[in-house]
């Protein structure tokens, strides 16, 4: 068990990056599709990192790269604690550890655009928190056991219990995305008044890290998506990538219909969202545990 | 034993004498010095003698105890005059009912009321020992601390204000003279004492500077606490007349058992209830909060003192006292709900202030929260995760009281926006803050760990309700503590381009700052050893039972987290130190002047950029939300006040 | 094998265009020329752009705005000048406060002509731009190596 931990773990590690990086080659090309243009080729995102650890070295302020590498590490290792089937309530908070060196990084410059992004990339964390620890309280309650390795081997699927808190995390992950109508801190798209908001001042391999970090931390929120769909049964594993592909289908749908809103209707409708899918999962929840 | 703690107690007050008469200034700071090291070196010697001893909790009396009985009820009469005198001194006369009122209910049980159970006056156990090495060491170097900063406060910064800094250094070793007592007490009637000795106290440090503002500051700060100390009267009241049994822990095993028993429990519960009250107006829970947001007016070291070693301690200290009591019935709900309403309410509030000391007492207020709402639940992890707190809040608040101080004297400002690249202009003075703050919230310090123990705990609540709300709490509470706590940060550590100036911070402000972050980052290395040397027995003591909190598994993880968020940085650091970069300017829309400072404005003059950070006034002000969170605790409380009482009869 | 010119990302400035080359260079976003095909972000910020589009002229108020943008592009990067405003000054040469066309301040590697420049002809600069762009990249390596 300890050793089937482990390589999914090592595992994690290794192939996060080519499996997110494709999803997100293939979200592009979705995209575009959906708009009516050919797009680029799927393997894109990898040429666009590629590229950016290629290009020379540019910085603002230098203490910035230590703290993205900080900020990559530690998704890494948030990461290896997820797949590694260890506490989900630690990874949460692990990841917002991580954010933190993120913001840091990235306010170390005095630079306008950077900061305008910033804050709002704090609003997002603060919009998001909420539900990342319910999402953890909840699989407690569904299942009585914080430990990932533990929650899989349930007899049922956790969705069963939460259905609301799925919901809740769903609309989250929009904004956990990057994605339209939440692409408030780092927009994909020219000519706005972000620019490129907490990446503004991120150069060359600095913007690749943080790309990389990016897809790891994905491959985490897609893992809490598939967490709510596995079982003791084998089969539910197909289940799961199923749900993890349709959830990741939805966000492209979302991200291609809809157009930015402030941060003031995000922290509303976030907040909003948590309490009442969430709130009232949680609720009935304690009442049928008594 | 008993002589030791006799002195720890006693000679704070006879101590405070010396600096209240000498008054040249050197003599006097060593007096002070001296007052302070022999008050860290006899709370930490009676700790850890103790300790040594086995650490088994022990019951015993003061030497002459009738005498200090009488002593005891003569302090109570001239407190009430003291406060009579004041509160019409200053035209509000109304206050001193609340003081009349509950100390003639006291004197009056004491002298003319039924005989009460003759019990050991002192108690010593767990719980004591951490608040006496609290008190003693954190309080004592805030002492330290003070010496210096009154000094700037007053010779560069308000020649305006008379120099009472006799009267204040004086004040601060009345403060542990009372706190030592307060925690040591086990007959209510002593402890109602000390807690009127550190309202009174506090109410005098905050008027200090004898402003339009501290008096009124300090006023309200006085009925807050006044209101609480009618509770303690109230419970004292409750217990002759139905008891003939003031002492707490009796009070607290009879709430236990009644719970067994199938006695109509409310009526048990009562006295709790009114502790439960008064410690909540004490530890600045909402409605009660605005007294120690007012005691910001006071000079920062008063601050630092009544923020983290102090006053509202004495608060947490009493709940966590009576938490066996509280698990699991309405009591506890009443604390729960209203500590986890404070969490959340005060961290959103904190969100909207710019002015550092408001931000520090508004994370103050919600912090407390968190731990009263770990008491309220009063099961196992919870009391783990409350004592956590209150050692990890002292510390790190003490800390950041003191830096902020600093920081003011040096800049001549407070204010967060102020304080944009501190690490290049006053790198020791930001590397304290930043220690401050990362204590404060940032995993894997105490705060997460607690936050771990008190959301596992809060979904095993049987209340159904209460679970829920807790939850929501917490989850919504942390959220917005890592949002203003980020955004500190993130200021501290920015660029800035302000020419260098000198540090105006005292040595001994320096001493006092780094032994804290010292003793800070000992904490999180000793982590493990706390939770199984100290807060097991502790857990066991209270609850009778030896469970294991946090799992051997989650310890590694933490500490790999706490190696992470030191080490990692680190290393990153000295891999990427000698990269090879080519300086840029930041990207201002190709607007810059040439630095990272100033833009070209419209009329082809540089102009300087301000980065100011969000405050969310239209969300999260004070306006906005002050009223209500003030409202609908007060409605919970009275609420639930009103379910205890109405139980009882 | 090298891919760099599989993702060359975009800057697009405006002199002192009169927005008919803006337009199209927005038009060759669209689906109808969708330049995203090959790989083209158009991005908002110089630190990760590796291509520097310019319509318009340089007038003496944006000179140095241009010069900073230009500076603050990481190595290897193309300058595409786009319309003839770009290229040389256009019909706005002789005013007083036009100093003339791109390569007045910065070195220009790729002209695209025309008045305004149709998306077409600005695809086939910003493809000659990509291949200069992977010659820019060899070269730039070849340097570092021999150093």
């Amino acid at each position: 068990m300890a050793t089937e931990r482990i390589i999914i773990a090592v595992l994690y590690v290794l192939l996060a990056p080519f499996v997110i990086g494709l999803l997100d080659g293939f979200d592009r090309k979705i995209s575009a599709r959906m708009q009516g243009r050919r797009g680029p080729s799927v393997l894109q995102p990898f040429f666009d990192l590629k590229k950016l650890f290629e290009k020379e070295f540019l910085t603002a302020n230098k203490a910035q790269l230590f703290m993205i590498r900080s900020y990559l590490v530690f998704i890494v290792l948030s990461g290896v604690l997820f797949f590694g089937g260890f506490d989900i309530l630690l990874v949460v908070f692990s990841l917002s550890t991580a954010a933190m060196f993120l913001i840091l990084a990235s306010t170390s410059t005095h630079s306008p655009y950077s900061a305008q992004g910033t804050h709002r990339e704090l609003v997002q964390i603060m919009s998001c928190e909420p539900m990342e620890l319910l999402v953890a309280v909840g699989f407690y309650l569904a299942i009585g056991t914080f430990n990932v390795n533990e929650i899989i081997k349930t007899s049922i699927s956790p969705i069963a219990y939460l259905p609301g808190f799925f919901v809740g995390f769903v609309f989250i992950l929009t904004i956990k995305f990057r994605k339209s109508p939440f692409d408030i801190a780092t927009s994909h798209h020219a000519h706005q008044e972000v620019i490129k908001g907490v990446t503004s001042e991120m150069v060359g391999k600095e913007y690749g890290m943080v790309t990389l970090a990016e897809w790891y931390e994905n491959a985490i929120l897609l893992g809490i998506v598939g967490l709510f769909f596995l079982n003791s049964n084998p089969v539910s594993i197909v289940c799961a990538i199923i749900a993890i592909l349709v959830v990741w289908f939805l966000e492209i749908l979302i991200d291609n219909t809809s157009a930015r809103v402030k941060w003031q209707l995000m922290l509303k409708l976030a907040w909003g969202v948590t309490i009442v899918a969430a709130g009232m999962n949680l609720l009935l929840l304690e009442i049928i545990r008594g | 034993m008993e002589m030791l703690v006799t002195a720890l107690i006693c000679l704070p007050f006879l101590w405070a004498i010396l600096p209240a008469v000498i008054h040249n200034s050197k003599c006097r700071a060593f007096f002070v010095y001296l007052g302070c090291g022999i008050v860290i070196a006899l709370s930490v010697f009676t700790a850890v003698k103790w300790y040594l001893a086995g650490g088994q909790a022990t019951d015993f009396d003061l030497p002459y105890r009738e005498a200090f009985d009488h002593v005891i009820l003569v302090g109570d009469i001239f407190l009430m005059c003291l406060i009579t005198y004041l509160s019409f001194k200053y035209k509000k006369g109304v206050i001193s009912l609340l003081a009349i009122v509950q100390t003639v209910l006291v004197a009056a049980l004491e002298l003319f009321g039924p005989k009460v159970q003759e019990s050991a006056a002192l108690h010593f156990d767990w719980l004591t020992f951490v608040m006496i090495l609290i008190i003693g060491v954190v309080g004592s170097l805030i002492g330290i601390y003070a010496v210096g900063y009154m000094h700037g406060y007053h010779i560069h910064h308000h020649k305006e204000l008379t120099d009472r800094r006799s009267f204040f250094l004086a004040m601060i070793f009345v403060f542990f003279g009372a706190m030592f007592g307060l925690v040591f007490s086990q007959s209510l009637i002593w402890l109602y004492f000390f807690w009127e000795i550190t309202s009174v106290t506090s109410f005098l440090l905050i008027g200090y500077t004898r402003t339009e503002e501290a008096i009124n500051n300090s006023f309200k700060a006085l009925w807050m606490n006044l209101l609480g100390g009618c509770g303690i009267a109230a419970a004292i009241a409750v217990g002759v007349l139905l008891y003939q049994n003031v002492n707490l822990y009796d009070m607290i095993k009879i709430a236990i058992l009644s719970k067994y028993m199938g006695i109509p429990n409310t009526l048990c519960l009562l006295p709790i209830a009114c502790l439960a009250f008064a410690a909540l107006t004490k530890s600045a829970q909402f409605p009660f909060s605005g007294w120690l947001l007012g005691a910001m007016v006071a000079p920062t070291p008063s601050s630092a003192l009544l923020h983290s070693a102090t006053m509202v301690k004495a608060g947490v200290y009493l709940l966590i006292r009576i938490s066996v009591a509280m698990a699991d019935n309405y009591v506890g709900n009443m604390v729960a709900l209203v500590g986890g309403f404070t969490f959340l309410a005060a961290s959103c509030l904190a969100i909207s202030v710019s002015d550092g000391k408001k931000v520090l007492a508004y994370s103050t207020i919600s912090n407390l929260g968190l731990i009263v709402a770990c008491t309220g639940c009063g099961y196992e992890e919870t009391i783990w995760a409350a004592v956590f707190l209150v050692i990890f809040h002292a510390v790190s608040k003490s800390m950041l009281f003191q830096c902020v101080g600093a920081i003011e004297n040096t800049t001549g400002s407070r204010d967060v926006e102020d304080m944009q690249g501190l690490i290049s202009l006053f790198p020791k003075l930001a590397v304290v803050l930043m220690i401050g703050i990362a204590g404060m919230f940032l995993a894997p310090f105490g705060m997460l760990i607690s936050k771990w123990a008190a959301l596992k705990a809060f979904i095993d609540t049987t209340s159904v309700y209460v679970s829920t709300l807790m939850v929501l709490f917490i989850c919504f509470g942390s959220a917005t503590t890592m949002f203003y706590w980020t955004k500190w940060l993130s200021k501290i550590l920015g660029a800035s381009g302000k020419e260098k100036s000198r540090d105006l911070t005292k040595k001994n402000e320096y001493i006092s700052m780094f032994f804290h972050a010292f003793m800070m980052v000992a904490l999180i290395l000793g982590f493990p050893w706390l939770s199984s040397h100290v807060l097991k027995p502790m857990s066991n003591e209270m609850f009778g039972t030896d469970v294991q909190v946090i799992s051997y598994q989650n310890i590694i993880i933490m500490i790999v987290l706490l190696v992470g968020v030191f080490v990692i940085p680190a290393i990153n650091y000295v891999l990427t130190k000698n990269t090879k970069a080519k300086q840029v300017i930041t990207y201002m829309g190709g607007a810059n002047c040439g630095d990272n400072f100033n833009f070209v404005s419209s009329t082809g003059d540089p102009k300087e950029m301000h980065i100011s950070n969000f405050y969310m006034e239209d969300i999260m002000g004070e306006k906005k939300l002050f009223t209500p969170a003030i409202m609908v605790s007060t409605v919970i409380i009275i609420v639930y006040m009103i379910i205890v009482i109405g139980g009882a009869f | 094998m090298s891919t760099i010119h599989k993702s060359p990302w975009l800057l697009h400035y405006d002199g002192s265009s009169c927005n008919g080359c803006d337009i199209e260079v927005l038009a060759c976003t669209t689906p109808v020329y969708d330049v995203e095909r090959f790989g083209v972000i158009n991005t908002g910020n110089p630190m990760h752009a590796d291509i520097f589009l310019i319509t318009g002229g340089i007038n003496s108020q944006n000179e140095a705005v241009v010069k900073q943008i230009y500076e603050q592009m990481p190595q290897p990067k193309v300058v595409i000048a786009v319309g003839t405003c770009a290229c040389t000054g256009g019909i706005f040469k002789e005013c007083y406060n036009i100093k003339g066309g791109a390569d007045t301040v910065i070195p220009v590697d790729i002209y695209v002509p025309g008045c305004a420049a149709r998306p077409e002809s600005i695809i086939d600069g910003v493809v000659k731009g990509i291949a200069l762009f992977k010659e820019k990249a060899a070269a730039l390596k070849a340097s570092e190596n021999a150093n």
